[in-house]
């Protein structure tokens, strides 16, 4: 599970309309020319100030130091060149959206006080697949405009889905020794060695997240190099690390960190070894990845005394309220946990293999659980189970144990329709089943008024309710249509267009839309482009559009962060027309046959499009053709 | 579903085979021992050998079975999450049994699940690969001949069993620990009780 950093990262919670990226053409402060001109106040060689613009200037200043929010600053930004000057001064947390919309020396050109910055890469269906390796997203071009502009001011760098090398983390820990935070979500490039390099250089470390990332196995045992003595370590998380570990190290490193409050231990962590770090720690930890939850296959021969009692161990966690872990949990343990139940907000068994009977006896006790994650092994059941309970949640996911197209289901719309009346204030839904009905989708948006996110995701393509037999129309329609704060819907099933159409006609606070196998013909997404003013990310596959559907959105483009569609059915010429009328769009074609002898009516098998400042890359790949 | 997904067997040797491969990646072998479906023509083909043919992830291509049956990257679910999950071992109503099995002059202990196995023989089999050795023949009245090991278990009255003598339902169900004894201990044992 993310912690609750990459999860702010993922900006479903955020309700402000404006675009996130840095701002862009409508940044009018931009083309002012550099002699300050009309009423502004912006101080120039020539231009003396008079006491009255001193205290304006030194009232802005403090006044900006108040906005935290991006968009607001963003904002401020455009109501002059010197408020525009004034802010880039003092912006101290930099998002970047998606790396490729500006590049690094006019980010650090303009931003000279950058503490923290996030920084986005890959377009999320690339987690699929669906992007040959070896796309882009590099975070190297950035590492030496960083270390020239924002040394020994930056020491927070969050990134996702980029691609890090061992070089760039060494580079990264040499150019800011004071360094504090690094979170890598869905991040590949780097290995142990990597890590090693940097734990060891960053003394100031507070911060260390790898959530859900690719960390190659270079045999380096990186956890003793973490320096000796005293750590002024906060969050350690390697759930996705899947190496195995000094044990002894970390223990030591454990014992060493008083200010340890997040843990995240990956799967060769066993259940003795968590005993062992509970006990010194214990008590702290607000957050905790327990790792194996199972017995380590090599014990010394006779090992025959008594296991520890980890129910006790457990009760002397005060403070925990996310857990997550049990990555080859042997269910006999799992009462070990019932004391910290009550006080949990986060509960996460998507890679624990539970049934109902064994989740009972658990969530009977969590009342207080706000976020949870299971495996559909749970069932029906224990969706209800769940329902019985959690009356406070605001967050479910149910993964697949067995993610096929024809797979046997476990979790169906009794489980759905179970959440809906036992969840009144859920907010975010992620459901893989192999079946649904309109019916169950219709009573969750009537049950559930506050949700933000909805993402059904039927796993049999093209699949009706399976009941009426009808198109799966009605229910994301009721979803649009009933649940007003809706910002993000991933559809699935048997959809035509007149889905498509309810979008388009109730969607108006949507920011994030995903299809796939969806839709009948282009006026499918034509409803959508020309029905949502808020869209900022549109995801579609395998889905019947075409060029004329395209240019029904080149009002919009702009205003979004990128739009994506592989196998539609666009052509080269539909896209090079989008990419002539809109010159500040950067429009790849991904996985193209053939760069040289393009035909008009050549297909276009993946289309990823996106505004950017700074143009064309310059680290295209043979198998990318930008239009 | 098939029931026995590749990674069902618990006598997963290849867990602790020294290998210098990333963890998941030893599924392509497994899958091909699956006995799939015939599926349905999808209305996709052409889309699947698309996507197939091109240089999609790794991970992605291991993860599924054999191409024709299946779309990349649907449904959307990250390699990492797809490799990760633990397979259910046994029939899903009830958990597995796990017990530790020891062997005499072995340094490590083992643990198995006993609701993998039908029954005794291919426990039994089992547990010789697993060790590398011999059990002898089974027969009610001398126990376990042919061989110097004898495989015993503890009950849950605690009393050392030979391995064999009750019905296997009975059998799993109490019994709490293995050990498979050797030398003149596993002959006092086999010559009737």
């Amino acid at each position: 599970m993310r912690n609750d950093r990459a999860e702010r990262m993922s900006e479903d919670d955020d309700h402000r309309s404006q675009p996130s990226d840095l701002d862009f053409t409508t940044n009018k402060a931009r083309n002012c020319s550099p002699v300050a001109s009309g009423s502004g106040s912006g101080v120039t060689e020539e231009f003396q100030p008079t006491y009255l613009d001193e205290v304006l200037d030194n009232v802005l200043e403090n006044v900006l130091d108040f906005l935290t929010s991006r968009r607001d600053r963003n904002a401020a930004s455009l109501v002059c060149k010197s408020w525009y000057r004034k802010e880039a001064h003092t912006r101290s947390e930099l998002f970047i959206g998606n790396c490729y919309a500006v590049s690094p020396d006019r980010v650090t050109a303009r931003f000279t006080k950058v503490r923290s910055l996030v920084l986005k890469g890959k377009p999320r269906f690339a987690d699929f697949g669906l992007m040959p390796p070896g796309w882009g997203a590099h975070f190297n071009p950035w590492v030496m405009p960083l270390a020239r502009a924002y040394r020994p001011l930056l020491e927070k760098v969050h990134l996702k889905r980029m691609s890090v090398t061992d070089d760039d983390l060494e580079m990264l820990a040499e150019s800011f020794p004071g360094f504090k935070e690094l979170v890598l979500v869905c991040c590949d490039g780097f290995g142990t060695s990597g890590l090693s390099v940097f734990v060891r250089k960053c003394r100031q470390l507070r911060v260390l997240d790898l959530v859900e990332s690719e960390v190659s196995d270079d045999e380096v045992d990186w956890i003793s190099c973490f320096p000796e003595g005293e750590s002024c370590l906060e969050s350690l998380i390697f759930d996705c690390v899947e190496c195995p570990i000094n044990f002894e190290a970390l223990e030591r490193l454990v014992s060493n960190s008083p200010s340890l409050k997040k843990l995240g231990l990956n799967r060769h962590v066993s259940i003795g070894q968590l005993y062992r770090l509970l006990l010194i720690r214990g008590p702290q930890l607000a957050h905790l990845g327990t790792g194996s939850f199972s017995l380590s296959e090599l014990a010394p021969h006779g090992d025959q005394e008594q296991e520890p009692d980890y129910a006790s161990v457990f009760s002397a966690c005060k403070s925990l309220v996310f857990l997550s872990g049990f990555r080859e949990i042997i269910p006999d343990y799992l009462p070990a946990i019932y004391p910290v139940c009550a006080n949990l907000t986060s509960l996460n068994f998507s890679y624990a293999n539970i049934d109902a009977e064994q989740l009972r006896p658990v969530i009977r006790n969590c009342h207080n659980v706000q976020v949870f994650w299971a495996l559909d092994s749970i069932c029906d059941e224990g969706l209800q189970a769940v329902a019985a309970t959690c009356r406070e949640l605001r967050e479910l996911r149910v993964f697949p144990i067995d993610a096929r197209e024809d797979g046997e289901g476990s979790v169906s719309e009794v489980g759905l329709q179970a959440i809906s009346e036992g969840c009144p204030k859920l907010q975010s839904i992620l459901f893989f089943c192999q079946e649904m009905t309109n019916a169950a989708v219709i009573a969750m948006s009537r049950n559930c008024p506050d949700l933000v996110v909805f993402r059904l995701c039927i796993m049999g393509r093209h699949r009706p309710d399976h009941v009426t037999g009808e198109p799966m129309d009605e229910g994301f329609g009721a979803i649009v249509m009933n649940c007003k704060k809706l910002t993000r819907l991933a559809t699935s099933g048997l959809l035509t267009d007149k889905a498509f159409h309810y979008i388009g006609r109730y969607g108006k606070l949507v920011r994030t839309l995903s299809f796939a196998f969806a839709g009948n013909t282009d006026s499918g997404l034509k409803y959508v482009l020309e029905g949502c003013p808020q869209l900022q990310k549109l995801e579609i596959r395998d889905s019947p559009f075409g060029d004329a559907a395209l240019h029904s959105g080149l009002h919009q483009y702009y205003n979004m962060r990128f739009l994506w569609m592989s196998s539609c059915r666009l052509t080269h010429e539909g896209c090079r027309q989008v990419a002539q009328a809109l010159p500040r769009l950067v429009v790849e074609a991904i996985g193209s046959p053939n760069k040289e002898n393009m035909e008009m009516d050549d297909p276009v098998d993946t289309l990823y499009m996106y505004r950017s400042l700074q143009g064309q890359r310059n680290d295209v790949p043979e198998f990318v053709t930008i239009l | 579903m098939e029931k026995g997904l590749g990674f069902g067997n618990d006598l997963n040797l290849k867990a602790t085979e020294l290998r210098l491969g990333l963890p998941g990646t030893d599924e392509v072998e497994e899958q091909a021992d699956y006995n799939v479906r015939n599926k349905r023509p999808l209305p996709d083909a052409t889309v699947a050998e698309e996507c197939g043919g091109k240089g999609k992830s790794d991970a992605e291509l291991e993860t599924a079975p054999p191409a024709k049956t299946q779309i990349v990257g649907w449904p959307p679910i990250r390699s990492y999450r797809k490799n990760n999950i633990q397979a259910k071992k046994s029939e899903p109503e009830a958990p597995g049994i796990y017990v530790k099995v020891s062997m005499d002059g072995a340094p490590y202990l083992r643990k198995i699940d006993l609701k993998v196995y039908q029954g005794y023989p291919e426990l039994l089999k089992a547990l010789e690969n697993m060790f590398k050795f011999t059990i002898g023949v089974y027969s009610e009245r001398e126990g376990y001949k042919g061989s110097e090991y004898a495989p015993t278990y503890e009950d849950k009255d605690g009393d050392w069993m030979l391995v064999g003598d009750v019905p296997w339902e009975m059998f799993i169900n109490s019994c709490k620990r293995f050990r498979i004894m050797k030398g003149s201990e596993a002959r006092g044992l086999g010559c009737g009780v």
